[in-house]
Parts: C-alpha cells; sequence; structure tokens
C-alpha cells in the first residue's frame, strides 16, 4: 500500500492561443484522495511521469466540500465538481480536462460568467423596498419551502450546461440553471412582482424554447436539483404570458 | 462634488452587507474579490444565524444573547458593539426573510429556530444545513440588482495586494492584481473596507476555503495596521479529516440532538452500532450535564483532546470520535441537516442515517483580526475591516451561529459610516502615493519572477501548516510555541530562494499564491508570539501551564504592530461596562 500510486492525465493548455497537449502524472495515493488533492500534489512537484518539469495546473477550486461551485471540469469525460470526485471511485487513467463550453482561460479554467449574465437578465432577486427594519418577510409554509429550498441549492457550476446539447452559440440558450432561478423567485411571495418580466426574458430566442429535454442537466446536477420538472413548469408559464402579451396586443 | 467611490475587498456575507448599504445610501462601491463573490467562503457556513426573537415561548432575550455571547468569548470582547449586534439581530433576520432566504419554518408558517453550542434557547435560524449558502446568495442577488443598476461595479478575479496610504496616513485606494492578466494596477478610492475572511490556509489543513489565506490583513498590518488578538484561533470540535482540507459537521447536528460518544473499552473492533448503549461513554453528556453535547466548541474540542490522547480511548486508536445522528428519524435528519449529511457520505462513504459519522476537531475560525474601533475603522484612517478579518465580536471563543451575524452586522456598520468619512476628506494632494505604492508591488513581482532558487512554495506551505497545527490549536506550550516561531523565521528565509515553477503572465495562480506565502508567514508570528506572551488560559487559548483565566494581567485586546525585526506588542483595556466578568465555567448547573 506505500507505494500505491494514482495515473492521471491532465489536458493543460497554456493560454486560448497555444496549443492544447496532455500530460501525465503518477502521484502518490492517499485513502480519502480527490481530484483536487491532486492539483495540489502537482503543485508542490510540478514533474510528468516521464520526469519532465512543468509548470502547477491552473483550476478554480475554493471550497473543496461542493457547495461553492468552483472546480467543475470534466473527469473521465463527464462534468463534475473536482473536489467530490474521489480516485478510488474512478477508473484510471483518470483523464482530467477543462469545461467544453465555455472560453479557456488556462488548463482546466474556464470563463463561466455567462451564467451570472444571465441572472441579471432575468432578474433573479427579490424587489426588497431597502435594508431598514420594515418587519417580518412574508409567511411561508413548510411545503412551500420544501419546493423553494432545493432551488436555492444551485453552487453555479454550470455542470447542466455543459452538458446541454442546446446549449450552444447557436442557440444562445440560457440553460436549465438560469431557469430554476426563474422558477424560484417567481415563488416567492415578493419575488413574483417581476414575474412577467422574468418569463419575458426567457420566451425570446435563447430562452426557454431552446430546451430539447434531453435530460442530462438533471443527471448531472451535483446538487440534485429538479431541473427537468422545473423547466416544464416555467415553459408552461411562459405560454400562458405569451399568449397573454399577445391577447393584450 | 461626488463623493468618492468606496472600495470593498471580499465578497463574501460582510463584503455584500457592506456593498448594499453603500449602494442604497446613494455611494458607489468597487467591489474586488478573488472568486466570482457567490463562491465566497461564507457559502461553507451551515448551522444558522443567532437572534434572540423568542418565538418559541422560552423568554429568550437580547441582552441574553448577549451575555451568552460575552461568557461565550470569556470576557475578552468589548461589550459595547457586542451588545449593539445583539439587539440588531432580530431586525438583520427579519431582512434576510423579506430577501427570500428560505429558512425553515413552523407548521403556521413562521421561522423556525434551534438549539445551538453555548446557550439554552433556541435562538438560531436555519436554512437546513446550507444557511451560509442561502444567506449569502440572498445578499449577492441584491447586489447584482445594484450592479444592474451601476451603484456596484464588480472586479471579480481580482486580488487585492495593498492599501495606499497617503503622506498625512490616510488610505486613497488599493492596490490590486488582475489574476488572469496578471497586471498590476491602482485604484483610487475614498475608503477601503477589507472584508477578507479568515485564515485557514495558515494552519495548512482547516475547514476555511483555499481563498482564505489571511494575505490582505497580513499586507495591511504591515503598512502599519493594528492586529488584534491574533492568538485566539478556534478549533471546531466536529470536523471530517481529509487529505486536503477538514470539512466541517455542523454544530446543528448537535443542536438537533446528535451525540457524541466513545466506546468505553479502548480499542473496540466492532462497528459503532454494535456497541450496546451501556458500553458508550458519551463524555460531553457526563462531564456537562446542563449543556451536554452543546457546550461552546473550545470546551468541547478540549474534551475530545482528552479522551483521544489522555485516556486513549480513540475509535480504533485513532484520534477520532463518533458524532451520531442514528437515533432520529429519516425525515427529520434530511430537513434539518441535509447538506451536512450529503457532504459526509459523499466524502467518506458512509451513510450518517445509518452509521454514526467519525470525527475529530479542526481548525475552524480567527477570533482575532483586524484592529476596529466601534465604526469597524483601523488606525488607518479609511481602511475599514469587517466580518472574520476583523477582531471585534467573538473574544476568546466564538459562539455557534454567531459569525453570519456578526459578517452582516459589521458591514452595516461601516458602509454607512465609510459613506459619511468619505464626504469630509480632503481633496487629493498629487496623486497620494499611487505611483510609489505601485512601484513597490511592481518591484515585488519582478523579484519573485525573477528569483532562482530552491524552493517550492506549496511545500514551504505546507511546513508552516504542520507546524501551526501542532504548536498553535488545542493545547499550547511557550516551548513549542517558540518553536514554532523560529521555524516560521526559517522558513521566511528559506522564502527568499522560492524558485516559481511557473514564471508566465498569464493565469499564474502558484505566483499569486507565492505573494500570499510571505504575507502568511508575516501574520503566523503574530499568532505565535502573542500566544506566547499571554500566559493564561482563556476561550480557544488553553495553556496547560497556565490552566487558569488571569484577568488581573490579561483581561486586555492584545495589538499587535509590524516592524521589520517581526511583531510588536501592546495591550489595551476590554470595554466591560455592562457585564462583570465571573467566572466560566459549563461543568456545574449554573
Amino acid at each position: 500500500m506505500a507505494n500505491k500510486t494514482v495515473q492521471f492525465e491532465i489536458k493543460r493548455q497554456a493560454s486560448p492561443d497555444d496549443p492544447a497537449v496532455w500530460e501525465r502524472f503518477e502521484l502518490e495515493w492517499r485513502p480519502g484522495m480527490n481530484v483536487t488533492t491532486a492539483m495540489m500534489d502537482i503543485a508542490a512537484n510540478p514533474v510528468t511521469a516521464d520526469g519532465k518539469p512543468t509548470t502547477p495546473v491552473t483550476y478554480d477550486s475554493c471550497c473543496l466540500e461542493e457547495i461553492c461551485g468552483s472546480c467543475a471540469m470534466r473527469i473521465n469525460g463527464r462534468a463534475r465538481m473536482a473536489c467530490s470526485s474521489l480516485v478510488d471511485n474512478l477508473e484510471q487513467p483518470i483523464r482530467v480536462e477543462p469545461l467544453s463550453k465555455f472560453p479557456l482561460v488556462r488548463d482546466l479554467q474556464v470563463d463561466r460568467s455567462v451564467l451570472f449574465e444571465n441572472l441579471k437578465a432575468v432578474k433573479a432577486w427579490i424587489p426588497i423596498d431597502g435594508t431598514y427594519d420594515l418587519g417580518s418577510g412574508p409567511r411561508v409554509y413548510p411545503q412551500q419551502q420544501e419546493v423553494n429550498y432545493p432551488l436555492s441549492n444551485c453552487i453555479s457550476c454550470t455542470c447542466c450546461m455543459e452538458v446541454c446539447p442546446q446549449f450552444n452559440e447557436e442557440t444562445g440558450f440560457v440553460g436549465a440553471a438560469t431557469i430554476a432561478q426563474v422558477k424560484l423567485f417567481n415563488n416567492h411571495p415578493t419575488g413574483s412582482v417581476l414575474k412577467e418580466e422574468r418569463l419575458r426574458a426567457l420566451a425570446g430566442d435563447g430562452g426557454i424554447q431552446e430546451c430539447g429535454f434531453a435530460q442530462n442537466c438533471v443527471e448531472v446536477c451535483p446538487k440534485k436539483l429538479p431541473l427537468t420538472n422545473t423547466i416544464s413548469d416555467v415553459s408552461r408559464d411562459v405560454l400562458v404570458q405569451k399568449a397573454k402579451d399577445f391577447l393584450r396586443g | 462634488m461626488a463623493a468618492p467611490r468606496i472600495i470593498v475587498v471580499g465578497g463574501g456575507l460582510a463584503g455584500l452587507s457592506a456593498a448594499i448599504k453603500i449602494a442604497e445610501a446613494g455611494g458607489s462601491v468597487d467591489l474586488f474579490s478573488i472568486v466570482p463573490v457567490k463562491r465566497s467562503h461564507s457559502v461553507c457556513a451551515q448551522g444558522g444565524i443567532n437572534a434572540a426573537k423568542n418565538l418559541k415561548g422560552e423568554g429568550d432575550t437580547t441582552y441574553k444573547h448577549f451575555d451568552d455571547t460575552i461568557y461565550g468569548g470569556d470576557f475578552l470582547a468589548n461589550q459595547t458593539p457586542v451588545k449593539l449586534m445583539c439587539v440588531a439581530a432580530p431586525a438583520i433576520i427579519d431582512l434576510l426573510d423579506r430577501m427570500g432566504v428560505p429558512f425553515n419554518r413552523t407548521p403556521e408558517g413562521l421561522l423556525d429556530f434551534r438549539r445551538f453550542g453555548g446557550t439554552l434557547y433556541n435562538r438560531t435560524a436555519f436554512a437546513g444545513a446550507t444557511t451560509g449558502q442561502q444567506l449569502l446568495y440572498a445578499l449577492d442577488e441584491q447586489v447584482r440588482r445594484y450592479e444592474s443598476e451601476g451603484k456596484v461595479k464588480k472586479y471579480e478575479g481580482w486580488e487585492f495586494l495593498s492599501a495606499i496610504i497617503d503622506s498625512k496616513g490616510i488610505a486613497r485606494g488599493i492596490t490590486a492584481l488582475d489574476l488572469r492578466t496578471m497586471e498590476l494596477r491602482s485604484f483610487a478610492a475614498g475608503a477601503v473596507i477589507l472584508a477578507t475572511g479568515g485564515i485557514g490556509a495558515i494552519f495548512g489543513k482547516s475547514t476555511n476555503s483555499v481563498v482564505c489565506t489571511g494575505s490582505a490583513q497580513s499586507a495591511v498590518y504591515q503598512q502599519g495596521v493594528y492586529y488584534a488578538n491574533g492568538e485566539f484561533i478556534q478549533v471546531h470540535p466536529t470536523c471530517i479529516p481529509g487529505e486536503d482540507k477538514l470539512r466541517l459537521m455542523s454544530e446543528s447536528a448537535r443542536g438537533e440532538g446528535g451525540r457524541v460518544w466513545i466506546p468505553r473499552n479502548p480499542g473496540d473492533k466492532r462497528p459503532g452500532k454494535e456497541i450496546p448503549e451501556a458500553e458508550r461513554f458519551y463524555f460531553l453528556e457526563e462531564w456537562y450535564p446542563k449543556y451536554g453535547n452543546l457546550v461552546p466548541r473550545d470546551i468541547a474540542t478540549r474534551a475530545i483532546h482528552k479522551v483521544v490522547y489522555e485516556n486513549h480511548l480513540g475509535i480504533d486508536g485513532q484520534p477520532m470520535v463518533y458524532l451520531d445522528l442514528t437515533h432520529i428519524d429519516r425525515a427529520t435528519l434530511d430537513r434539518k441537516l441535509g447538506g451536512i449529511l450529503d457532504i459526509y457520505e459523499k466524502f467518506v462513504g458512509d451513510d450518517p442515517h445509518e452509521v454514526p459519522m467519525k470525527i475529530f476537531p479542526g481548525m475552524h475560525y480567527t477570533m482575532g483580526g483586524i484592529w476596529v474601533d466601534f465604526n469597524q475603522m483601523t488606525n488607518v484612517p479609511g481602511i475599514y475591516a469587517i466580518g472574520e478579518c476583523d477582531y471585534q465580536y467573538h473574544g476568546a471563543n466564538r459562539l455557534g451561529a454567531n459569525s453570519l451575524l456578526s459578517c452582516i452586522y459589521a458591514g452595516f456598520i461601516s458602509g454607512p459610516h465609510a459613506l459619511e468619512y468619505t464626504k469630509n476628506l480632503p481633496a487629493m494632494e498629487g496623486d497620494e502615493g499611487h505611483a510609489a505604492e505601485l512601484a513597490r508591488q511592481a518591484e515585488l513581482n519582478a523579484g519573485l519572477l525573477k528569483n532562482e532558487g530552491k524552493e517550492n512554495p506549496f511545500k514551504l506551505w505546507r511546513e508552516l501548516g504542520d507546524t501551526m497545527t501542532k504548536h498553535a490549536t488545542v493545547i499550547r506550550y511557550n516551548k513549542g510555541l517558540k518553536q514554532a516561531d523560529e521555524k516560521i523565521v526559517e522558513l521566511l528565509d528559506r522564502y527568499k530562494n522560492v524558485s516559481l515553477a511557473d514564471r508566465s503572465q498569464w493565469a499564474n495562480t502558484s505566483f499569486a499564491f507565492a505573494r500570499q506565502l510571505k504575507n502568511m508567514l508575516e501574520l503566523a508570528r503574530v499568532i505565535v508570539q502573542g500566544a506566547v506572551l499571554r500566559d493564561e488560559s482563556r476561550g480557544a487559548h488553553y495553556k496547560p501551564d497556565f490552566p487558569e483565566r488571569d484577568d488581573e494581567r490579561f483581561l486586555k485586546t492584545t495589538k499587535a504592530s509590524f516592524t521589520d525585526s517581526g511583531p510588536r506588542f501592546e495591550y489595551e483595556e476590554v470595554d466591560t461596562q455592562y457585564i462583570k466578568p465571573r467566572r466560566r465555567s459549563y461543568d456545574a448547573a449554573n
């Protein structure tokens, strides 16, 4: 056990303009080891399996407990969080690549700011009057809280967008994560004030009708958001809104 | 003329709270963060947020919250700001509720509250076991709203390097590094609010996120800002030991009835579930009958250390004890603790509904921090500090679920004050030090990139973490602390020979890390030397050679200031005007 090792193949790319290359690493195995630990080990000893010096791997990470949403990458072909990917559960060599649907920055780091822009476009917030003491919030019954809380668990990892066949430059589809937030805020008694605006934001090109119902999103979501059901619900609301807007002329 | 812009560094609960207050009052904010603010370390907070709303008919009051907090902190916190925070807490919960935080509810649709450590009241509002995440998102959403209105400009992916301080000693802005393009720039501001969190990385492995290095705190400390009570570090009793970090198992597990125990027979080989009740030692319940499993964290952590290292009762001889939830029904666990049970199952592979969790204490929270006045301003006019990076609210030991509160409260105090301050700021003369500070930072960067040596910064960091964890956590001896200081001095010397495997100028993470490491080393000296000087035991600071609290000598705030030869220490009286210090003890029914 002392000399047990783990094999990695990591896709490296020094910048968006440089060519991509694969590098192999052989690292010491330890109990409970995850993919982010491997990245840290490489940083402390940046040498490939062939003995060639290289650079530490650039990647996003923060909390290491699958709640911040930073370390999404493709591991053995599947979009997932590196911190909760334990090497003992993965086939070796473990192949690690950046998410493919977002602009590459370097190595495993990509630019996912499109999600935050989408959240702006659908006004994913509660329009409160102000932060001074205005008394308690609206009553929310436990049954409603139990619907909303799972939607509020989205960690913005963008795995659902990565695996969606419709999420590409051609469609401009907003993706499942944003649609789930529309439902969350439309469900809230105060948030529902902006419901029509949110639904209209999802009605045009790149909106909810781009969804092809491949259901990849719900399978890959690390937080198990009920994404496909949510898309169905919001789709219906968008159609109703379109009809209303049409009749209003 | 419009008021100058205000810079907020850090986008966790504290930074976002300050940004919201400033934007709401008509100010303009530049918000800097290493990570997209929605990924800040506040997401890791689990159990809840305290406020004495007394919705359970127990007769809870904000004064009792205040007393629990002061007593829990072993009387080291200044009482005035803590009192004001506890009074403000119920309205803060209401505000968060209005912002849409999906707090758990009672059948009538009201906020639910649960027990937490160091109190006998159900005072903790919660959203499952991911309360920090839910609070952060609510504030993030409000800031996004202000961002879309042009009142907040975000600089995500930028790292704070230093404050710009003019010839009169007044803050005029910051220098920062774009972590993608590696561009170094200065930014002008009328005030700078630091909300840069804890310093877990100094201890190598901790419950903190990897961005919690303390680098920003250390940078301003080296520029003349006082650092206070650095020696007070909270070690959380219940964490999952791991290779890369120690993952928190929230105190809420015990708040909902979780029990901590170990087998009575040393080296008992049976799986936990098969050990009969009579052969289990519920040591917290036995030693602390009144508070039981909900004694404050410093007490629980020392008790676990005692059963493992003095009584040699760790599970299977390992440094671990059981945290047991298996007697609680599945539906309740999922509704109230789902998030943390998922974490345990994902990282350990066992289902905590079915088997007791194996846990051990780990470095968790930084009670000490940047010295601030009651308006959150440091001794350098125009520099503020809020949230975990300040020293203000938790004394010698923080109570669970008080940190989310102190972050938001301090943000709410600092924002409006900073805005007022900037309105009366004398106009800039010349460039007020921008060029000089930029040149100093450029020289540091160039030196690091050129350096030819043999030292790897990540290896030096591991050595720092090992020595800090060994000598400066649960049990402290002056001999060990002095050894730790010598080790840090050695590491500072070896740092001069740091050579980067990556010298590129694009998304170079080891370069950024090497800059942080220097700051970690300087701040580590404040922690260990402060601990050497404090020959008493108070809250989380425990010295077996000085087991009692010594109010006569040490009912004082430690203040460290930077000199080229290391930290210099002085002490300041603590504000104890409301509650007379009394002996702190959770064992008897007092």
